[in-house]
């Protein structure tokens, strides 16, 4: 137990205080962390059976998973929210969603529609009476739960959906009145408009086809899934029917039959917009939150303009918010976060009853740069009041330089400009990326450059007028784009949208009429120095193409293009709060600084300077000096000793008695548990300006290894700021005696030079106290004996010098007085002789017989003696008084042989005395 | 000889171990040339790397290029590419170097002792030290962008800065972005620098209070890419270390160089408070 002991850090309390803190620290993080998470969800999976059909009475089975937070329950019910996914998804695409906003206290309910996933059915495409009424038939499995929560009878109950879910939010919320809530994302108005887009006021049924992304969803619906054709996912089997997959027979044809015509029959559009939240906007009383991406070639941000008009012509509550995602890019991290929170406070609002008014402002995102973090691209977000349309508060119309020019639409749509990838955004990966456009087949007609930077929010518009040139052709099919050209030339397609548009094929451009193209909407912002740029095309990947050959004429009305501006302020103005913190932070630890210092100059100024009247002249007064360890071990142990001036006081004790640690002290290295230290009359502390007046060597040499001996000396007198003057570095080097060795690098010194040299360095200014720690350790004897005269040479003059050994007879030699300690204890001081005694002691050897008892007794009472011992075949004799040659004459006159006499030496014989005794 | 006095004559605290003193007895070691010396050698050796490397493959047109990919376009595009290159590492261990081996490799020498027995006081001794290593970090780093531009200009030119974003930013304008760059990374290192004294203050050994500063770094880079931690990663002190790049965009991000500037200087109030409080109360043993 003892042995794992010296393993086991000791506890003390700087160190308890130390452990608490950083529990504390760990605590409180993982707290926020997962306050972050909010409740625990349960969640639970069953095939629910609803009716459904148009008259409500076919059972369908459809896979749903109901999210419940933890504190749902009978007598504390929560409002529900409905999760619809997107095409080609099914429950498990939107099962993250649903359990983020269980966790804030919703019970949510996910669902495979029929025709995805595992549920039943085939798809409709958000039809009302099969899907629509799916969802109804949910509704009303959720107002017979006990736990959720109900106003008046009626089911709290939101719906939160993308895309295709986003539909059904609109829808559901048009035929089912109970809806309380809705957030649709990315959605159509018009799936007619949709999928036969036609930017004059043509409508659907000038429609160009959307045949890319009708492929796509074609595809995703007869089992092979959006990833898998763009190859990030998993091949999956085609359904049983090959042609049709899942869908319904009668959208299976009308897809068909657009596919191979390009064009839509009145058949087509009218189920097409039957599907579509267009003809009931008018019964919606949800509150609508409308999030539209701005990277959309799918439902471009005019889908949502269509919604949000349609839904406040009745007066519901309606909020735009346009972000810079959508079906062709993930959008920034940024808006994610952003559209997460404000679908919270749309649903804590209209659902809850909590939280603030959300407001009807719109909000739209701004490119913000790069991340330098993850390369990717930031956004800022930008609100601009209320939802100001497609055409922008105010206008800018742009010059454009362009002559009519011809162009060529390509025999069999081959080959055709790509502007953009479905799902991949523009060719190039990046939202605002490259665009191809193949040589004679597109005009151009580009502006000035800009003076100064230009946002555009909204719908810009041209007038286009075309003709053709060669063969009779029956209508022309151009694509109007507006580029962004940067100031080296490179032009970028802002988010690859681009704006079909079918004319009428007159033969004479002067006499075509100008028609009005509305490009799809866009928020970019055109910097100084780039310019616009319109392009007409005659084919595109995305679209269904004329396959005719033909050459149109093509230019652009008036020669102007109409931008629209709004004026919009950055949200969330956090970086201008960050600024703020980083000033105050400045300023406080500034203050911080200088309170500090004052402190400490204070308690400076506090600490008690002052001179012990009678003790200035004393170098060294130590008074009940005492150092305990940490761990309770006692150094020093009241100590009290002094040094008088012109003293060469020698500290004695054996290895652990205490007396380096008694030096440190001096030095003001340790600090001391209890008791004072004088010199001179001042106390000593860590320091203390009267240490100036000390030189030290303690515990070995400390210089810097690259250096000289010479340039250390002169490096540390420089370290003293004191007068070059006041050195004395000739004398010291004399003392140190290296001779040409002091040039050489301190890393080739021996031993004994080092310690010369340190002794030396202790001697620079001449030191009015010089303190040394076995100064003789590794000096040859000769060495020591010029050290010797050193030491007695330097305690002249009013110097004085404290030398710690354990070389006993160099202290008798040396020094004046002694201090003796023992296992931090004094156990004797004062002069030498006191120590040793009056007496010197002898050793005498003598011969002959019966010789030792004859020097007794010769010796024996003789004056000057005073005591007499035999020790072998010697004697021990003490004099006191007597010459030694006295003592030889009266031996020999005794007739006693003297072989030998030296003297004893007694210190030792005292040292360890007193120190044996403890 | 007058024994009245309160300390010898010609001492006085306040001139004790002055700037130029210690600027000399750093200046002698040979890591301090050494490192020097390496910080205006390195865009030398990068750009015989580009001129050995041959003409650049990548073409125009290239979307998303790194600053790698432009490095060779003018001056300031190579000394963006040299801070780029260096200031996650090379410079981190430098600033580590300068500032953790001053104290540290005193106490392992033995000569801390003499110093405060001179005496020098304790908060003296600590600020002379840490502002000339300081001053020495803050030189290297001035070094190394120095060295890059004019190797660069004399190599490809002082044309304007293109950045990775396929902007133009005219000569002059770019220089001045580059120095507010240089003056992030100095302030973001400054958390560098206080760990590393902390850890000189509180060992005797050089190589563990700078490695210990860099291996502390390392880690928290390495903490700062796992993403299951989420916005904890914040409060990491290397999370905006690359937040300068923003200074690249236009209109210039500032939101990241904020955060990195507040981030830096709790962290180095922190460590320099506690070295400052630690070593005022130590019993010196070295």
């Amino acid at each position: 137990m003892s042995r794992l002991r010296r393993f086991v850090p000791r506890l003390t309390r700087g160190r308890a205080i130390a452990a608490c803190l950083a529990v504390i620290v760990l605590g409180a993080a993982i707290v926020v962390v997962n306050a972050g998470n909010g409740e625990p969800v349960t969640s639970e999976s069953h095939m629910l059976t609803v009716k459904s059909g148009p008259g409500r009475d076919t059972p369908i089975s459809l896979d749903t998973t109901l999210y419940l937070p933890e504190s749902a329950s009978k007598d504390h019910p929560v409002p529900a929210v409905l999760v619809a996914h997107g095409f080609g998804g099914s429950k498990d695409s939107v099962a993250t969603d649903a359990h983020d906003l269980a966790a804030r206290g919703y019970a949510v309910l996910a669902w495979s529609a029929r025709g995805f996933g595992r549920s039943s059915g085939t798809i409709s495409l958000d039809d009302p009476d099969y899907e629509v009424n799916d969802a109804r038939g949910l509704i009303d499995y959720l107002a017979q739960r006990p736990d959720i929560l109900q106003r008046h009878g009626d089911v709290v109950v939101g719906v939160v959906g993308g895309s295709y879910g986003g539909a059904l939010a609109l829808m559901l919320a048009g035929y089912d009145t109970r809806v309380d809530a809705i957030v649709p994302q990315i959605t159509w108005n018009n799936l007619a408009r949709a999928f036969f887009p036609e930017s004059s006021a043509g409508g659907p049924a000038q429609g160009v086809f959307k045949s890319q992304w009708a492929g796509l969803f074609f595809g995703s619906g007869s089992g092979i899934s959006v990833a898998s054709v763009l190859g990030r996912g998993a091949q999956s089997k085609p359904h049983n029917d090959v042609q049709c997959g899942r869908f319904t027979q009668e959208i299976c044809a009308i897809y068909l039959q657009a596919a191979t015509t390009g064009r839509a029959t009145p058949e087509a559009i009218a189920r097409l917009e039957h599907n579509s939240p267009a003809p009931v906007l008018n019964r919606i009383t949800a509150p609508t939150l409308l999030i539209q991406g701005q990277t959309d070639t799918l439902f471009p941000l005019a889908e949502a303009d269509a919604n949000a008009r349609g839904i406040a012509a009745h007066g519901t509550p309606v909020r735009v918010a346009w972000y810079s995602g959508g079906h062709d890019s993930p959008g920034s991290d940024e808006d994610t976060l952003h559209n997460k929170q404000l679908t919270l406070q749309w649903l804590d609002h209209y659902l809850k009853g909590t939280g603030p008014d959300p407001g009807r402002s719109f909000t739209y995102s701004a490119a913000g740069g790069v991340s330098a973090r993850n390369s990717r691209a930031t956004t800022v977000t930008r609100q601009a009041g209320d939802y100001p349309g497609l055409h922008g508060r105010s206008s800018d119309t742009v010059a454009l330089t362009g002559a009519p020019q011809q162009v060529a639409n390509p025999p069999g749509s081959t080959p055709a400009a790509i502007s953009s990838l479905p799902g991949l955004g523009s060719a190039g990966g990046l939202a605002s990326g490259l665009s191809i456009d193949v040589p004679g087949q597109y005009a151009t007609f580009q502006s000035r450059p800009f003076a100064q930077a230009v946002d555009v929010v909204g719908a810009p518009q041209i007038r286009v007028r075309a003709s053709v040139a060669t063969a009779p052709a029956r209508e022309i099919v151009l694509y109007a784009k507006l580029y962004d050209v940067g100031a080296d030339g490179k032009p970028s397609l802002p988010q690859g949208l681009i704006a079909p548009v079918r004319l009428p094929a007159s033969t004479d451009l002067a006499s075509a009429d100008p028609v009005s193209v509305t490009l799809p909407a866009i928020a970019h912002r055109f910097e100084a120095g780039h310019r616009a740029r319109i392009v007409l095309a005659t084919s595109d990947q995305a679209f269904h193409n004329l396959p005719d050959p033909a050459v149109y004429t093509v230019a652009v009305a008036g020669n102007t293009v109409t931008l629209p501006l709004v004026p919009s302020s950055p949200v969330g103005g956090l970086g201008a709060l960050w600024r703020w913190i980083l000033l105050a932070l400045v300023i406080a630890v500034a203050l911080g600084v200088a309170i500090a210092v004052f402190v400490v100059r204070a308690r400076h100024r506090r600490v008690d300077r002052s001179v012990r009247p009678g003790a200035e002249n004393t170098p060294l007064v130590i008074e009940g000096l005492r150092k305990a360890y940490g761990d309770g071990y006692l150094a020093v142990r009241d100590v009290s000793f002094e040094v008088g001036l012109g003293q060469v006081v020698g500290l004695l004790g054996p290895n652990g008695a205490g007396k380096t640690t008694t030096l440190r002290m001096l030095m003001g290295l340790i600090s001391p548990t209890a008791g004072e230290i004088l010199v001179f009359g001042h106390r000593v502390s860590a320091g203390a300006p009267v240490l100036s007046r000390i030189g030290a060597f303690v515990e070995g040499s400390g210089f810097l290894p690259h250096l000289s001996g010479g340039d250390n000396l002169r490096q540390y007198w420089r370290a003293t700021g004191r007068p070059e003057a006041d050195a004395h570095v000739e004398e010291a080097l004399e003392i140190a005696g290296l001779g040409a060795a002091i040039d050489r690098r301190v890393k080739a010194y021996s031993q004994g030079m080092r310690q010369r040299l340190a002794i030396a360095q202790a001697m620079l200014g001449l030191p009015d106290l010089l303190v040394l720690d076995e100064p003789t350790n590794g000096l040859d004897p000769p060495q020591i004996r010029e050290m010797r005269e050193v030491l007695k040479r330097y305690a002249t003059d009013g110097r004085t010098v404290l030398v710690s050994s354990h070389l006993l007879a160099e202290v008798e030699q040396t020094c004046t007085h002694v201090v003796v300690m023992h296992k931090g204890e004094l156990v004797a001081s004062g002069p030498v002789e006191d120590i040793v005694g009056e007496s010197t002691s002898v050793l005498i050897e003598v011969t002959g017989e019966d010789a030792v008892a004859a020097a007794v007794k010769t010796l024996t009472g003789m004056a000057g003696v005073s005591t007499v011992e035999a020790n072998g075949s010697g004697l021990v004799v003490d004099l006191d008084g007597t010459a030694r040659s006295e003592v030889v004459r009266s031996l020999v006159g005794a007739g006693v042989g003297v072989e030998r006499i030296a003297p004893r030496r007694r210190l030792e014989d005292v040292f360890l005395a007193l120190v044996e005794d403890k | 000889m007058s024994t009245t006095l309160d300390a010898a004559p010609g001492y006085r605290p306040g001139k004790t171990l002055s700037l130029r003193a210690e600027i000399a007895r750093q200046l002698t070691r040979r890591r301090t040339q050494f490192a020097l010396g390496f910080l205006v050698a390195l865009p030398l050796v990068l750009l015989a790397a580009f001129m050995i490397g041959g003409p650049d493959n990548n073409g125009d047109g290239a979307r998303g290029v790194s600053l790698v990919d432009v490095a060779t376009a003018s001056a300031p595009n190579f000394t963006l590419f040299a801070l780029y290159a260096s200031s996650t590492f090379l410079l981190v261990v430098v600033v580590a170097l300068f500032c953790g081996d001053t104290v540290a490799s005193e106490a392992s020498w033995g000569s801390l002792r003499y110093l405060l027995t001179i005496p020098v006081p304790r908060a003296r001794l600590l600020r002379q030290k840490f502002l000339v290593g300081l001053f020495y970090s803050a030189f290297g780093l001035v070094l190394l962008p120095t060295a890059a531009m004019i190797a660069g200009g004399l190599a490809f030119g002082f044309g304007p800065l293109q950045t990775q974003f396929g902007e133009q930013i005219a000569f002059w304008p770019a220089v001045l972005r580059i120095l507010a760059a240089v003056g992030f990374i100095g302030v973001s290192l400054l958390m560098v620098a206080s760990l590393a004294f902390l850890l000189s203050v509180t060992t005797d050994a050089p190589l563990g209070a700078v490695g210990g500063a860099v291996m502390l770094y390392i880690t928290s880079n390495i903490l700062d890419s796992v993403d299951a931690l989420g916005s904890i990663r914040a409060v990491l002190p290397t999370r905006y270390n690359l937040a300068w790049l923003n200074i690249l965009s236009s209109p210039v991000q500032t939101d990241d160089i904020v955060k990195g500037c507040i981030s830096a200087i709790v962290y180095s109030t922190i460590f320099l408070s506690i070295a400052w409080y630690r070593f005022s109360r130590k019993d010196i043993v070295s």
